[in-house]
């Protein structure tokens, strides 16, 4: 390195600008000090007051939810406006008496009160507290008659969700809840404040980012007593987007009442694109009970209670399905070649494997029977033997292809898989290979097969719309006024790949269950259109009763039958797939096919034939 | 190489400033945190601690080399600090929507901070290398323009407008030093201004709107609007003398916004009053005014440079914050050096301040 007279010169240069730099430095600094200078010698007295008694407080404006239709525009969700109670910690004069008068005013938990006024709160001491949501009429005036003498204490009024139908369709509509810690953490709900209700459950929770809206605010100034003087600036709040679902308000009213005192779930969709129409689980619950704030007693009643009505038995209970898996069977059976329709099959009654012996549920026994002949009257017998043939693995392939052991990738998720069990997930589960004999009980839906509900369905559709497996899907449409930003469009999941002539076969006898003199669903018969469906009854314990309860004794109510009927109509023009499983409730043609045959008979109604074709495949709110 | 009169000639008026900087910064933070207990107040305070003693001990460190070796590490020193700003944008955490810390064994750390020192280093390189007695033209500006623009451009997809901001404006500072022909400038000038109408219709919806809340905050009236308000009646409330210590009643109660980082000068004003911020402002104009007269006193066009630019950076850090925190300016994010809470800027202003000392240690030697 070496310094050049060049270089000299050019510091030398540097000099003078040096010197401007100095000058700008001063007038930079000085323009900051006469600022300051304002500010806190000038104006200073106006801001102190101000931050005396800081006077400015930051209210939020909650945003309406948006609302919840049905399929036709009747509306179901709303909201409602709610007086909510706050304190403002800071501006509390004194605690104890505060937490006295409000207990005499409100109800209230002492305690839970003197916590919260003690604890975080003071951390954020301007900030408005929530004490209790939606005040009662009496709270209200009580409340408003002392506000005078109860500094610190404000009511705000908010929208609130109001469940119009109460307990109707709630496992589909879902509740909500407050916010956890956890789920303000996750960074998944950006828009969202401590104490915030979201959607815990069902749409409310699926779709929670769309119909929460945006929250607007404003800039208020209060007095010391906190009485809002003026509104220095405002943001309007967004509503949220509406809603509306696939069900059927009629539909799903007549599932709800024919389940009313039993357990069980119903899932009308319709075949041709997977729409839901009515989707019932009972026991149900009623979502307005959350927004009060649940008590414990009550949250320990749906969560743990034997019930567990929070359960969405249609897509979330799995239940051996029993004979209705003869569906499957006879399936596998064509395309495997090893059925001839023709040919007859000898039913004594019972079948023997081993020194093994399973019973047709006809003790007597059916005679010679046909493929037709045994799924009409549900030969137990032509199912161990085909069974027998097919074996357990040919057996999961054509089940699993039907939709069954896995999910149908129903809209609002926490759906159960069920259960198709084969050689392999046996060694796997239990280290002990497969038995001979489980395979004679899996052909007819027992071992250790489970299905829910939904999957029935939607495989009963799939027989009559040529194969396709839908995904189930409950919104039909979310948007605002005019402009829709999500409209639902049919979705296949997969394809039952099946010859048609042998898919026609099934139907046959599917519709000979309902309609043929021996068939035993015949309670679900309607004038206008002829209407298919299978029975089952599906043991809850598969071993011989006898064994346990004596003969003539009472078995208790928990080890009867699960009952199921899946049907569909009309079998020339398949609108509607059906369903029904009631827990406990026996025969599948006594206790579920009538349930069948009332949910089929509203769905058509009065309305003559040529506008059943229209209303399945229109598309009117 | 080591010569006693580097010991002799160790600058002591630059380090007592910056050590009353620190302590003040010290005092204050203990004051913002201090509303915070529970939530890691007192954590801060004590980071803040040894983020200085580790500051100090970086500034000793650059003081053991002569600066004149920097002249052959500049430009691998900017573009290493370039690749940390890609890889920040790769790999960085994400805090409140922006991604612009590096995680290092269990320490962040922010590269655009480093950035701004690189930048000044590269920039007197430059200038250096291209000494010339007339005034620069655009065309022989283009290498400069470069430099500043790539790393800007990485900071700002961060985002971070302000410190992008802060960068450009250091480096603007630093070419008008160089001198540019007046022609030149009013040419850049007018491009600029025209092209900008095209640039905000090639601009997307809610980046536009992001650029008008932060022209004017009265349109975000929940939050940089109301900020701005708690902050301006903070200041104001202090008064001549201040409310005192930890009685700050804007900070106790959590009206200000950030009040550990880019409003902690409001933490101040309220507490100290204007006799307070006064001082404060004398004791960065001391510093600036002193840095000012290491560039004159260095013996070479490349030292000169350097002491401008870490002037140019202190100086514009202090006036953006202070504009920003009294109304002034738009809210920017903008800390302010060294009394805001943060390591990565502690080390980076120190760095700088580092570089100083060596200049001025070297004032009297010649090769």
């Amino acid at each position: 390195m070496k310094t050049s007279g060049f270089e000299q010169a050019t510091v030398e240069v540097f000099s003078t600008r040096l010197k401007i730099l100095i000058l700008l430095a001063v007038v930079g600094f000085a323009a900051l000090l006469l600022r300051l200078w304002l500010l806190q010698v000038v104006h200073g007295p106006a801001y102190r007051t101000q931050s005396e008694n800081n006077r400015i407080h930051l209210q939020d404006i909650p945003p309406f939810r948006g609302m919840i239709f049905d399929r036709h525009g009747e509306l179901l969700v709303d909201n409602r406006p709610s007086f909510d109670l706050f304190v403002v910690p800071e501006e509390i004069e004194s605690r104890t008496s505060l937490a006295r008068t409000m207990v005499r005013l409100v109800e209230l938990d002492a305690d839970a009160l003197k916590e919260k006024l003690t604890g975080e709160a003071y951390r954020y001491g301007f900030r408005p507290m929530p004490i209790k949501r939606s005040l009662s009429r009496e709270e209200l005036a009580l409340v408003e008659a002392n506000l005078f003498n109860l500094s610190g204490v404000m009511i705000q009024v908010k929208p609130q969700r109001y469940y119009l139908r109460g307990d109707f369709a709630s496992h589909i509509i879902g509740y909500l809840g407050e916010i956890s810690e956890a789920q303000l953490n996750s960074g998944r709900y950006p828009d969202c404040k401590p104490g915030d209700l979201i959607g815990k459950y069902g749409v409310e929770r699926m779709w929670q980012t769309r119909i929460q809206g945006t929250r607007g605010g404003q800039q208020v100034e209060v007095d010391a007593a906190g009485r809002k003087l003026a509104v220095l600036s405002r943001k309007p709040p967004t509503a949220g987007e509406n809603l509306a679902l696939t069900i059927d308000r009629k539909l799903q009213l007549v599932a709800e009442r024919a389940l009313s005192g039993k357990k069980g779930a119903i899932v009308a969709m319709n075949p041709m694109n997977g729409e839901i129409l009515a989707m019932a689980s009972a026991p149900s619950f009623d979502p307005n009970i959350f927004i009060e704030g649940i008590d414990k007693a009550e949250w320990m009643r749906l969560t743990t209670g034997k019930d567990s009505p929070l359960q969405n038995r249609a897509i979330q209970g799995q239940y051996p399905p029993g004979s209705v898996f003869k569906i499957v069977m006879a399936l596998a059976g064509l395309e495997e070649g090893l059925i001839n329709p023709e040919e007859e099959v000898f039913c004594d009654g019972a079948f023997h494997l081993g020194n093994h012996m399973f019973r047709c549920w006809r003790k007597q026994g059916h005679g010679r029977v046909n493929f037709h002949r045994a799924l009409v009257e549900s030969c137990d017998v032509y199912f161990y033997k085909l069974g027998k043939r097919l074996g357990v693995d040919k057996i999961a392939q054509y089940a699993r292809m039907c939709g069954l052991g896995q999910s149908t990738g129903f809209e609002l998720g926490s759906e159960k898989d069920g259960l198709i069990p084969s050689s392999q997930w046996k060694l796997k589960r239990f280290g002990v290979p497969w038995q001979p004999g489980e395979t004679i009980s899996t052909s007819i839906g027992q071992s250790f097969v489970l299905v829910t509900p939904i999957q029935m369905a939607r495989l009963t559709g799939a027989i009559f719309n040529g194969g396709i497996l839908y995904e189930p899907r409950v919104v039909k449409w979310v948007g605002k006024e005019g402009e829709e930003s999500y409209r639902f469009a049919p979705k296949a999941a997969g394809k039952i790949k099946a010859k048609e002539e042998h898919l026609a076969l099934i139907r046959e006898a599917l519709i000979g269950v309902v309609n043929e003199p021996r068939g035993t669903g015949s309670k679900s018969r309607i004038k206008d259109g002829t209407v298919a469906g299978k029975t089952g009854t599906a043991q809850v314990i598969a071993l011989e009763k006898e064994k346990y309860f004596g003969k003539g004794e009472e078995i208790p109510p928990e080890y009867n039958d699960h009952a199921w009927f899946v049907a569909l109509a009309t079998a020339e023009n398949p609108v509607l797939a059906v369903a029904v499983l009631v827990e406990n409730g026996g025969h599948g043609g006594s206790a579920a096919a009538p349930i069948a045959g009332e949910l089929i008979r509203a769905y058509f109604g009065e309305a003559p034939q040529g506008q059943v074709v229209a209303r399945g495949i229109s598309e009117t709110r | 190489m080591f010569d006693r009169r580097l010991i002799q000639n160790f600058d002591w008026t630059l380090l007592l400033i910056l050590l009353l900087i620190a302590a003040a910064s010290v005092v204050n933070l203990y004051s913002a945190t201090y509303a915070i207990k529970g939530a890691g107040g007192s954590q801060v305070f004590m980071k803040q601690i040894y983020w200085f003693l580790i500051g100090f001990a970086v500034l000793l460190g650059m003081t053991t080399f002569d600066y004149h070796q920097l002249e052959r590490f500049a430009y691998p020193i900017y573009f290493f600090s370039v690749a940390l700003l890609v890889i920040v944008l790769f790999l960085g955490d994400t805090r409140s929507g922006s991604q612009r810390w590096l995680s290092f064994a269990g320490v962040s750390f922010q590269p655009s901070e480093l950035m701004k020192v690189s930048m000044v280093v590269a920039l007197a390189k430059f200038f250096n290398d291209h000494a010339q007695v007339s005034e620069y033209r655009l065309r022989d500006l283009w290498q400069p323009f470069l430099l500043m623009s790539v790393p800007a451009l990485l900071i700002i997809k961060e985002p971070d407008l302000g410190t992008a901001l802060l960068l450009l404006i250091v480096s603007f500072s630093i070419i008008l030093f160089a001198k540019m022909r007046w022609r030149s400038l009013f040419i850049l000038i007018f491009v600029t201004v025209s092209s900008a109408p095209f640039l905000w219709m090639s601009l997307k919806a809610y980046q536009q709107k992001r650029i008008l809340t932060f022209l004017n905050p009265e349109l975000d009236p929940l939050g940089a609007g109301y900020h701005i308000n708690q902050s301006k009646i903070a200041i104001g409330s202090g008064l001549l003398w201040g409310k005192g210590f930890l009685k700050g009643t804007q900070t106790r109660l959590h009206f200000l916004p950030e009040q550990h980082t880019d409003f902690v000068f409001s933490v101040l004003a309220e507490e100290w009053g204007f006799v307070g911020t006064f001082i404060l402002l004398m004791l960065f104009l001391s510093l600036i005014l002193w840095g000012i007269s290491i560039a004159r006193n260095s013996k070479d066009r490349f030292g000169a440079l350097i002491a401008v630019g870490v002037v140019a950076i202190v100086f514009w850090q202090t006036v953006i914050n202070v504009s920003m925190t009294t109304g002034l300016l738009p809210v920017v994010g903008i800390p302010l050096a060294m009394v805001s809470y943060g390591g990565s800027a502690i080390l980076s202003t120190m760095i700088g301040m580092g570089l100083l000392m060596n200049i001025s240690m070297r004032r009297f030697m010649f090769q």
